[in-house]
């Protein structure tokens, strides 16, 4: 993946910019050539009328390049042209066409290469953000990642189809009218564009000048919003205390202030539309008062005066929205560093030899430390080894570090001192796919992709049999469930389905991962939702599995802890005690507490 | 949760928007301004042909300068008026914009301060932000300026058109004859696009929704060695997406060239007959006509063809905004199932008015009369359900998670109306009186603990906001939670932040306690918290609600054992029906569901508690 040159800190977001646009240069160039030819069209449709005025109609110079005059004359001169002036209505049509068919091309292929360039972002963010470690995604925001990915992408895609095909339109249209007006008629030319740097300027001034405003807009928008989600958020509270009239006033309020805000601002705007369409005016006043001037000493003719006015008209409105073009590149410099952030973020490494092995051995933990950061560790000092056939019950209370301690084993984090070794292979040599298929992992929290039950079941494997999948879906207890659904296995779960009680999520998530056909299968607490009838049965079923290989198994319960060939107990990151349920019931500790409670009954007066 | 409704409704509804114009025209003033300036600027710039045309014909083709400053003059003066018209419209129309925008918000905010829960169980957060917010936002747009561009598209289509009449009716009606082919391209293009980009617009939803599910299922897929697929399903979705959105643009790019290839077309007629009007005189088809007009003609058939695409995008916007003004107007106009009669509000007032003069003051006396309540009727929640809770009781609901205690407290609060039956307070239906003469009187302590931004003094102030600080103090005192106040950086002056965030569970739920008291109301409702807080808190909160039931009508959704050991009655609800009922130890000697409920509560707060903080 190209994430991992990626990793340097600090890059221009640009970088990111051109990187997904590499393989859409042709396409770009095309649609810049397109640009062009349709500028050069543009122009040549006023020239056609001018020309027809000028020459044809009132019979005075064509100014045309030598070899086209020759071409007139060859034709049959003026007299020629009267008679045909369907010729020249028919060139002005051509021209005008061609226009039209240039700019349809320069849209198409900056469609293809805008387009193509986000889906490249797009699949590149997603790609990555399967990539990074599973830590980050513990930290991460997922709103605030689907905005990047989302809004930023568009405004990146945005800035690249629209704006940067007007910044260079404006340009090529300025050069060419530029160099056709200055061959022309050299004074008439800079009279005719005297007004447009001064109108860069003050879009550029005015843009400055604006954007207190429109943060300000922002502003109040966004306090009418926070206090709105908070009215209806609270609804309960607010009816219950009859604050409804309350609240209704402070929402007066900041809409009163929003709007003030915004007509403020648009107020400002209607300033320098106001100002840039009177300078745009005067400025075709002016030309038209030097045309006459001009003509008056005859070194100007009618149809050039009208090619000036036409031109000049051309000009002033692209350059009127110069500031706002720039303003929008500031937001997708903005959005580009955004989505630098999270592309920057380095993926998930091989350390070792990344070896393919058997995973059928025997499980040892060597003095293991490890630490999400250094120095605080959450995990000391951890000694154990499980036999296949072994299952192994670990009990702690919150923060003691047992979710940890399974999570290292696939390798989800990594372990700062000591070693893990499966069959006598260090894990951090093993392939992490090879590791982590070999490993069957049910969270604490399980998560369903939306789709069928059917696919989340056999997501793992989605060659096995509608035999299969049930007898994973029974021996998670959960099989009844799917079929009182109306849809049976075929019903959607998920975002975009059916909410599943927590239960019902776990038991989907056992079955789930019972379809990996793992040699190693964690529990890590994934039963907690799950009532005790349901948890006994599902324990049963998967001794009844005769499962050869390791079984680890987090829980609270005793019933399910004391039936496990180990018991490890741990304390603040510390193995305080391993050993079964007979002998842990004899030592004083944690294991022996929980157990006499969940045998007790209330006594009389025991509790205030 | 009801999800966002799919409006596929192409059809514009003329209805709908007559009502939002209705918005636009209660500012008339503003409204008239917008017009005049707005007309005023289009006659403008229809004029500045002519303004060519005149230099054409008195100062190009005659050769002469003789007046040019004084027409430069003239043209500057235009320019500078017309900008003056540009600003006066632009103004208003934004405050029409705004003031529309205000007026709607307005009349939402009042509708949901009133709207019943119900509506807020089936509605979510998002759906009521995004209708007030953006769409609002969206639709103000729409209806303020849509309305100028489509007035000043027309007005100065309509000028030029009068001008070119006046100047050769027959030249005009030759170049015209491509507009009604024109227009209804424009129109039919419109509507394609409007339809191919509501087909990428799904697809981007699409996107979002795999965005979604890719983060939060991340660690899930790591687990299950699930990249290489998940990765390969992303690419046809954003494959399909690209396809989707280049289909739009394609079809979108269409456009412009075949709108302005059609208004070539009249260009060219302009000056293919128009030159020969000019060079042959009489003779040609349409009269002899001079050289500054066709100079006019072949401007203004350029330009006129710029409004009449921009009236057909203004009905494709219409078109595409309805699905916003209807979820809009969804939102103003949705029922409201509790509501106070005409009767009751004239002698109780409503909640901007209320007239506390007529309120009778609350005992506290609680009756349940063969009460119901459903949604749906094959699924009713509550049953012929009868109860007296004489004033100052304490109550205790136990029972499973949608057995029916949540409604039945709901329904205390007339959050909820019975669909049968009748509640009675102090003896008389509770729909005899105002919502507000109840819920004013109410104490509502909610497992979500839901503070509002602001300092901790206006949270626990937010019942009674007249109360003084020593008041306030007073009641922070009572639930033992001045201590950690006065830890707080500011005291009392402390930002809780954006739904109490700064604060700990703990502490937003004290403040939640101390809020309750200030308020003094007669009747309590505690929904009680089940998320475990440490043991030091768990204390004195059990000291706070000890404090604020005493003496008071009280409902308790009770999980913790101490609180219902010490209610006077005990109600263990199952399936919308009262199981057992009876004190403590009248339950306990039962031997029956309570039995067995309080003892299995028994031992979870055990090994809860040997467990350490925390529930897991």
């Amino acid at each position: 993946m190209e994430t991992n040159a990626k990793t340097k800190p600090k890059q221009s977001p640009w970088r990111l910019f051109f990187w997904a646009l590499r393989p859409f240069w042709s396409e770009l160039i095309l649609a810049a050539v397109f640009v062009l030819l349709a500028a050069i069209c543009v122009y040549l449709a006023p020239f056609v009328t001018s020309f027809t005025l000028d020459y044809v109609i009132l019979g005075t110079d064509p100014h045309l390049p030598p070899f086209l005059i020759a071409l007139v004359e060859k034709l049959g001169g003026r007299s020629y042209f009267a008679g045909h002036l369907v010729l020249c209505g028919g060139a002005y049509l051509l021209f005008t066409v061609l226009n039209g068919i240039f700019t349809y091309l320069r849209r198409r292929y900056i469609a293809y290469a805008s387009e193509g360039m986000a889906k490249r972002l797009r699949d590149a963010l997603y790609e990555h953000i399967n990539a990074v470690p599973y830590d980050y995604h513990k930290h991460v925001s997922t709103g605030d990642l689907v905005q990047r990915c989302t809004s930023d992408v568009e405004t990146v895609r945005k800035f690249l189809s629209v704006q940067m095909m007007d910044i260079l339109r404006t340009v090529v249209m300025f050069l060419t009218a530029a160099v056709i007006l200055l061959r022309i008629h050299v004074p008439m030319a800079l009279i005719s564009m005297v007004t447009l740097p001064f109108l860069t300027v003050s879009s550029f001034v005015y843009l400055k000048h604006v954007e207190a405003s429109f943060r300000k807009a922002d502003e109040a928008e966004g306090a009418l919003s926070a206090h709105l989600q908070e009215n209806v958020t609270g609804m309960r509270i607010v009816r219950a205390f009859g604050q409804q009239k309350a609240e209704l006033d402070k929402f007066t309020k900041l809409n009163a202030d929003n709007r003030d805000t915004n007509i403020r601002l648009n107020r400002l705007m209607g300033y320098y539309w106001a100002f840039s369409d009177a300078v745009g005016y005067a400025q075709i006043g002016l030309s038209l008062a030097a045309g006459i001037l001009f003509c008056a000493r005859g070194t100007l003719s009618l149809g050039l005066v009208t090619l000036f006015i036409t031109y000049t008209g051309m000009l002033t409105w692209p350059v009127r929205q110069l500031g706002r073009i720039l303003a929008d590149m500031g937001k997708a410099s903005i959005s580009l560093e955004r989505l630098t952030e999270v592309m920057t973020a380095p993926a998930e490494t091989e350390p070792g030899k990344a070896l393919t092995v058997d995973m059928n051995g025997e499980i040892a933990f060597s003095h293991v430390c490890f630490g999400y950061d250094a120095p605080d560790e959450v995990l000391k000092d951890i000694s154990f080894t499980a036999k296949p056939g072994e299952t192994v019950a670990i009990l702690g209370s919150t923060g003691s570090g047992k979710s940890s301690l399974v999570q290292l084993l696939q390798r989800l984090y990594t372990c700062t001192k000591g070693s893990i070794t499966i069959g006598g292979v260090n894990i951090n040599d093993i392939d992490h796919r090879c590791l982590r298929k070999n490993i069957g992992i049910v969270l604490q929290e399980p998560f369903l992709y939306s789709r069928t039950i059917k696919e989340n079941i056999s997501i793992v494997r989605p060659d096995a049999t509608q035999q299969e999948i049930e007898e994973a879906a029974r021996l998670a207890a959960i099989h009844d469930v799917i079929l009182s659904f109306d849809q049976g296995y075929d019903t959607i779960v998920g975002e975009r389905g059916v909410t599943l009680s927590g239960g019902q999520l776990q038991r989907v998530a056992i079955a789930r991962t019972l379809m990996q056909q793992a040699p190693i299968l964690i529990f890590d607490d994934s039963m907690s939702a799950v009532d005790t009838r349901t948890d006994a049965q599902i324990r049963n079923a998967l001794m009844g599995m005769a499962h050869k290989g390791i079984l680890f198994i987090i829980s609270h319960r005793i019933t399910t802890l004391c039936e496990a060939d180990k018991i490890l107990v741990l304390e603040k990151g510390r193995l305080v005690q391993m050993g079964t349920h007979e002998e842990l019931v004899k030592q004083p500790g944690l294991y022996r507490r929980i157990a006499q409670i969940q045998d007790a009954l209330p006594k009389e007066g025991e509790i205030a | 949760m009801s999800r966002e409704k799919d409006y596929t409704n192409e059809k514009v509804d003329p209805k709908l928007w007559k009502r939002l114009y209705g918005y636009a025209l209660r500012s008339r003033s503003t409204f008239i301004k917008a017009m005049i300036c707005l007309l005023f600027v289009a006659l403008v710039d229809a004029l500045y042909p002519l303004m060519t045309n005149y230099a054409v014909d008195h100062f190009i083709v005659p050769g002469t300068s003789k007046g040019v400053w004084v027409f430069l003059a003239a043209y500057v003066v235009l320019a500078f008026s017309q900008a003056m018209g540009t600003l006066g419209f632009i103004t208003q129309c934004g405050k029409m914009e705004m003031n529309i925008s205000y007026d709607i918000r307005q009349d939402g905010m009042l509708k949901l301060q009133t709207q019943s829960f119900e509506y807020y169980d089936k509605t979510a957060v998002g759906y009521i932000m995004a209708r007030m917010v953006s769409d609002v936002g969206r639709l103000s747009e729409m209806v303020a300026w849509s309305l100028v561009d489509l007035l000043w598209s027309g007005c100065y289509a309509v000028f030029c058109m009068v001008i070119l009449f006046i100047k050769n009716w027959k030249l005009a009606i030759l170049v015209l004859l491509v507009l009604p082919p024109l227009a209804v391209i424009a129109l039919l293009l419109e509507r394609t696009i409007l339809k191919y980009q509501r087909e990428a617009r799904k697809q981007n939803s699409r996107i979002t929704g795999a965005f979604n599910e890719g983060i939060m299922g991340a660690m899930t897929t790591k687990t299950l060695v699930y990249e290489k697929q998940n990765n390969e399903e992303f690419r046809g979705i954003t494959e399909d997406m690209r396809r989707a959105s280049i289909k739009a643009a394609l079809i979108n790019a269409v456009f412009f060239p075949l709108v302005i290839s059609l208004g070539a077309i009249g260009t060219s007629v302009a000056l293919v007959l128009g030159g020969k009007g000019v060079l042959s005189g009489e003779t040609a088809f349409i009269g002899a006509i001079s050289a500054g007009t066709l100079v006019a003609f072949v401007t203004y058939a350029a330009s006129l063809f710029d409004p009449i695409q921009q009236i057909a995008a203004i009905f494709a916007d219409f078109q595409s905004a309805q699905a916003s003004a209807e979820r809009v107007l969804g939102l103003l106009d949705a029922p409201v199932a509790v509501v106070d009669k005409p009767e009751v509000t004239d002698t109780y007032g409503d909640f901007i008015h209320p007239k506390r003069e007529n309120w009778e003051p609350i005992r506290g006396e609680v009756r349940f009369e063969h009460v119901s309540f459903y949604y749906n009727p094959q699924e009713p929640i509550l049953e012929d359900f009868s109860l007296t809770v004489p004033a100052g009781q304490t109550i205790a609901l136990v029972g499973e998670t949608g057995a029916g205690k949540s409604t039945i407290v709901n329904l205390v609060c007339r959050f909820y109306e019975p669909t049968a039956g009748t509640i009675y307070i102090d003896g008389k239906d509770y729909r005899q009186r105002s919502q507000l003469w109840l819920q004013s009187s109410l104490g509502y302590v909610l497992q979500a603990h839901h503070l509002f931004s602001g300092t901790i003094a206006d949270n626990i102030r937010y019942g009674r906001p007249e109360a003084t600080l020593e008041e306030v103090q007073a009641a922070a005192r009572l639930v033992h939670a001045e201590d950690f106040i006065l830890q707080q950086s500011k005291g009392y002056d402390t930002e809780v932040g954006e739904g109490g965030n700064r604060l700990s569970t703990g502490q937003k739920q004290l403040i939640c306690f101390a809020r309750v008291i200030l308020a003094n109301p007669q009747i309590f409702v505690l929904d009680e918290a089940t998320s475990s807080i440490d043991t030091e808190t768990e204390q004195l909160i059990q000291q706070a609600i000890t404090t604020v039931l005493k003496g008071r009508t009280s409902f308790v959704v009770a999980h913790r054992l101490s609180t219902i050991r010490h209610a006077d009655r005990i109600l263990v609800i199952q399936k919308g029906r009262i199981l057992e009922s009876g004190t403590h130890e009248e339950l306990l000697a039962l031997g029956g569901y309570y039995h067995e409920l309080y003892h299995r509560q028994y031992r979870e707060e055990r090994l809860r508690s040997a467990m350490g903080e925390g529930t897991d």
